[in-house]
C-alpha cells in the first residue's frame, strides 16, 4: 500500500506514521464498483451534515448559556446580536433536518440494495446505532433553546419511560433530577448533546472500517470479482461525490435563507413555560412516523414498546430476509413492497403530524400494521416463494452492456488526457 | 503537467486550466464560508452598543480618584490638585520615555483639573494603584511601573503612558466616555 513520491517530509512522516497511505487507501486508490448510482452519494453527504453539525454546534456553544433562566434569552441574543448568529443558528437547526433526510434516504438505498445482508451485517448494525444516537441528540439539541416545544418535547418523550413496571418513575426522575423537568435536565441534555455526536464520529469510523473491509455494495447486489468490476475512487467518486454535494448545498441554503423556520414549530419560540402546554405538541418532523406508530396503539406501555420495536427490528434485517440475492433489482415481488413501506413510513410522518382521531387514527393503525408485518412477515417468506431473475454474471459485463460507467481505461491515470 | 507524454500538445491544456479555475472557485467559497464562523467571535450587537457611558463627576473633590467600568475596563477620573498640575506642567520633556506635555494628556484645554485615563498598565495590562508610586500618580504592583500625575511612564517596566480614551464633557457635572 505504499505511496510514490520524491517529498521527503511525506516520506519522513510516512515512515513513521502512514498517514499518506492510510488516505490513500481509503480515498484515493480505494477499488470502488463501477456502476455505483447516485443513491450511494447519501453515505458522504450523511459525513459532510455530521461534520457541519460538530462546527455549528461548537461556535453556538461560544455564545448560548444552558440555564433555565437564560437559556431561552441566549438563543436570541444569538439570533439578534452575535455576528451572523442567526446564519450560524439556522444552519445548525436546519443542518439537523438535512442530516435525517440524507441518512433516511441512505437507509432506504441499503433497504432496497440488500446491502444489511452477509457480510455486511456489522455495517448495517454500525448504522442503526448510529441512527439512534442520531435521534438522542438531535431531541437533546431541541431542548436546549427552552422555548414551549422544547420543553413539552422533553416531558413527553421522557415520560415514555414512565411505562416501564414498577421502576419507570424512578427511572423518569433519575433522567430529570427533579420532579418535573427543569435546570437540572437542561444542564445534562446539554453536556449529552455536546458529546454525542463525537461518539458517532467514532461509529461513523468504525462503519468505514467495515465498509472498507468488503467494499461497497452495488445496484445489481453482485460481488467484485475483480479489478475489471472497479474504478479508483480518485477522481471518480470524489468527483460525484463534490457534484452531489453541491447540489444538496443548493437544498440546504435554500431552507437556511429562504424558509429557516419551515421545518420547525413557532411555538418553540415563546419561552418555556412549565404551567402551560401548548394546543399541539408534535415533534420535529424526522421523529414523526415513531410518534405515530407510538399513538397508534391504544396501550401506554405497548405503545412504547411498538416504538421501540420499530426501530429494533431493523437489527434482525440479516435474518428475517431470507432471499439469497441482493438487490431488488432482480426481485420482482420485494421491489413492490419495498416502495409500499416507502409510502407506509410517508404516512406514519403524517399521521403523527395531526392529531390521533378520526382518519389518522385508521391509517396509523393500518400502516403500523404494514410496517411490522413487511418486516416480521412479508421478509421472510417472500424471500423463500420469489422467484428471483437471472443475475448479470459480473459487474463489468453488465456495465460494458449497458454502455454505461467509466472508460474501459479508467485505472489509468487520466493525467495525460486533454 | 501536461508533459505532452503520449502525443498530446505541449503547454497548459483544457484539463489544467480546469483544476485552477475548479480549485480557485473553491477557495474563494471555502472562504466566504469560513468568515461568518471567524466574525462571530467579534464583540457582538449587545456588547458595541454598551461603548460609551456617562458619568456623574459633580461629586468627585479635589485630590479624589474614582474608577469606572468602561467597555469591562477600569477607567481612572482624576480631580486634580494645583500642586499635581504644576508638577506634571515642570517637567522637561527630555525626561520622559514616552514624551508627551501635560496639556497634550487633558482634552479639554479649559479644565485641567480633569485627568482621564484608561486604567490598564501598558505594561501587560495590571490596574495601576492611585496616589502610590515615585511620582505621586500611580504605581503598578505587577511588575513595578511609576506613572506621574499626568499618567506619564516614569520608570519600570511599561513602554508607553497611560491611554487617554476619547471624552466629551456634558456641562460642568458629567462626562461621556467613549
Ligand atoms: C449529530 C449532530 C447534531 C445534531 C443532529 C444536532 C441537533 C440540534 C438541534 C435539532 C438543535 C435545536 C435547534 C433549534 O431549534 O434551535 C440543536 C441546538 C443546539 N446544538 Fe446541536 N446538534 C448536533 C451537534 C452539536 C454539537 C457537536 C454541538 C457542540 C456543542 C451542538 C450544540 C448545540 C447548541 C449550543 C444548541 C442550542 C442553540 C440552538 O438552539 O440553536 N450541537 N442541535
Ligand atoms: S503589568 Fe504593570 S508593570 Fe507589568
Amino acid at each position: 500500500m505504499g505511496i510514490q513520491t520524491n517529498n521527503s517530509i511525506v516520506k519522513w512522516i510516512e515512515y513513521r506514521l502512514p498517514v499518506f497511505s492510510t488516505l490513500n487507501h481509503s480515498l484515493i486508490d480505494y477499488p470502488t464498483p463501477r456502476n455505483l448510482n447516485y443513491w450511494y452519494n447519501f453515505g458522504s453527504l450523511a459525513g459532510v451534515c455530521l461534520v457541519v453539525q460538530i462546527i455549528t454546534g461548537i461556535v453556538l456553544a461560544m455564545h448560548y448559556t444552558p440555564h433555565a433562566s437564560m437559556a431561552f434569552d441566549s438563543t436570541e441574543h444569538i439570533m439578534r446580536d452575535v455576528n451572523y448568529g442567526w446564519l450560524l443558528r439556522y444552519i445548525h437547526a436546519n443542518g439537523a433536518s438535512m442530516f435525517f433526510l440524507v441518512v433516511y434516504i441512505h437507509i432506504f438505498r441499503g433497504l432496497y440494495y440488500g446491502s444489511y445482508k452477509m457480510p455486511r451485517e456489522l455495517l448495517w448494525w454500525l448504522g442503526i446505532v448510529i441512527l439512534l444516537l442520531m435521534m438522542a441528540t438531535a431531541f437533546m439539541g431541541y431542548v436546549l433553546p427552552w422555548g414551549q416545544m422544547s420543553f413539552w418535547g422533553a416531558t413527553v418523550i421522557t415520560n415514555l419511560f414512565s411505562a416501564i413496571p414498577l421502576v419507570g418513575t424512578p427511572i423518569v426522575e433519575w433522567l430529570w433530577g427533579g420532579f418535573a423537568v427543569g435546570n437540572a435536565t437542561l444542564s445534562r441534555f446539554y453536556s449529552l448533546h455536546y458529546l454525542l455526536p463525537f461518539v458517532i464520529v467514532g461509529l461513523v469510523m468504525l462503519h468505514l472500517l467495515a465498509l472498507h473491509q468488503h467494499k461497497s455494495n452495488n445496484p445489481l447486489g453482485i460481488d467484485i470479482k475483480g479489478p475489471q468490476d472497479t474504478i479508483p475512487f480518485h477522481p471518480y467518486y470524489t468527483a460525484k461525490d463534490l457534484f452531489g454535494l453541491g447540489v444538496f448545498a443548493i437544498v440546504f441554503a435554500g431552507f437556511v435563507f429562504f424558509a429557516p423556520n419551515y421545518l420547525g414549530h413557532p411555538d418553540n419560540y415563546i419561552e418555556a413555560n412549565p404551567l402551560v402546554t401548548p394546543a399541539h405538541i408534535v415533534p420535529e418532523w424526522y421523529l414523526l412516523p415513531f410518534y405515530a406508530i407510538l399513538r397508534s396503539i391504544p396501550d401506554k406501555f405497548l405503545g412504547v414498546v411498538a416504538m421501540f420495536a420499530s426501530i429494533f427490528v431493523l437489527f434482525l434485517l440479516p435474518w428475517l430476509d431470507t432471499s439469497r440475492v441482493r438487490s431488488a433489482t432482480f426481485r420482482p415481488i420485494y421491489k413492490q413492497v419495498f416502495w409500499l413501506l416507502l409510502i407506509c413510513c410517508v404516512a406514519l410522518g403524517w399521521v403523527g403530524a395531526n392529531p390521533p382521531e378520526g382518519i389518522y387514527l385508521v391509517v396509523g393503525r393500518i400502516a403500523t400494521t404494514f410496517y411490522f408485518l413487511f418486516f416480521l412477515v412479508l421478509m421472510p417468506l417472500i424471500g423463500w416463494f420469489e422467484r428471483p431473475r437471472p443475475l448479470p454474471e459480473s459487474i463489468g459485463a453488465s456495465v460494458a452492456k449497458t454502455g454505461g460507467g467509466a472508460p474501459a481505461d479508467a485505472h489509468a491515470k487520466p493525467e495525460g488526457r486533454v | 503537467m501536461a508533459q505532452g507524454k503520449h502525443g498530446q500538445p505541449q503547454g497548459a491544456s483544457r484539463r489544467d486550466f480546469l483544476y485552477i479555475a475548479a480549485g480557485g472557485l473553491g477557495a474563494v467559497g471555502a472562504g466566504a464560508f469560513a468568515w461568518p464562523f471567524i466574525h462571530q467571535m467579534n464583540p457582538s450587537k449587545d456588547v458595541l452598543a454598551l461603548s460609551s457611558i456617562e458619568v456623574d463627576i459633580s461629586k468627585i473633590t479635589e485630590g479624589q480618584t474614582i474608577t469606572v467600568s468602561w467597555r469591562g475596563k477600569p477607567v481612572f477620573i482624576r480631580h486634580r490638585t494645583k500642586a499635581e498640575i504644576d508638577a506634571a506642567r515642570a517637567v522637561q520633556l527630555g525626561e520622559l520615555p514616552d514624551p508627551q506635555p501635560d496639556d497634550a494628556r487633558v482634552r479639554a484645554k479649559d479644565r485641567p483639573q480633569w485627568l482621564i485615563l484608561v486604567g490598564v498598565c501598558t505594561h501587560l495590562g495590571c490596574v495601576p494603584l492611585n496616589n502610590q508610586g515615585e511620582y505621586g500618580g500611580w504605581f503598578c504592583p505587577c511588575h513595578g511601573s511609576h506613572y506621574d500625575t499626568s499618567g506619564r511612564i516614569r520608570k519600570g517596566p511599561a513602554p508607553a503612558n497611560l491611554e487617554v480614551p476619547s471624552y466629551e464633557f456634558l456641562g460642568d457635572n458629567a462626562v461621556r466616555i467613549g
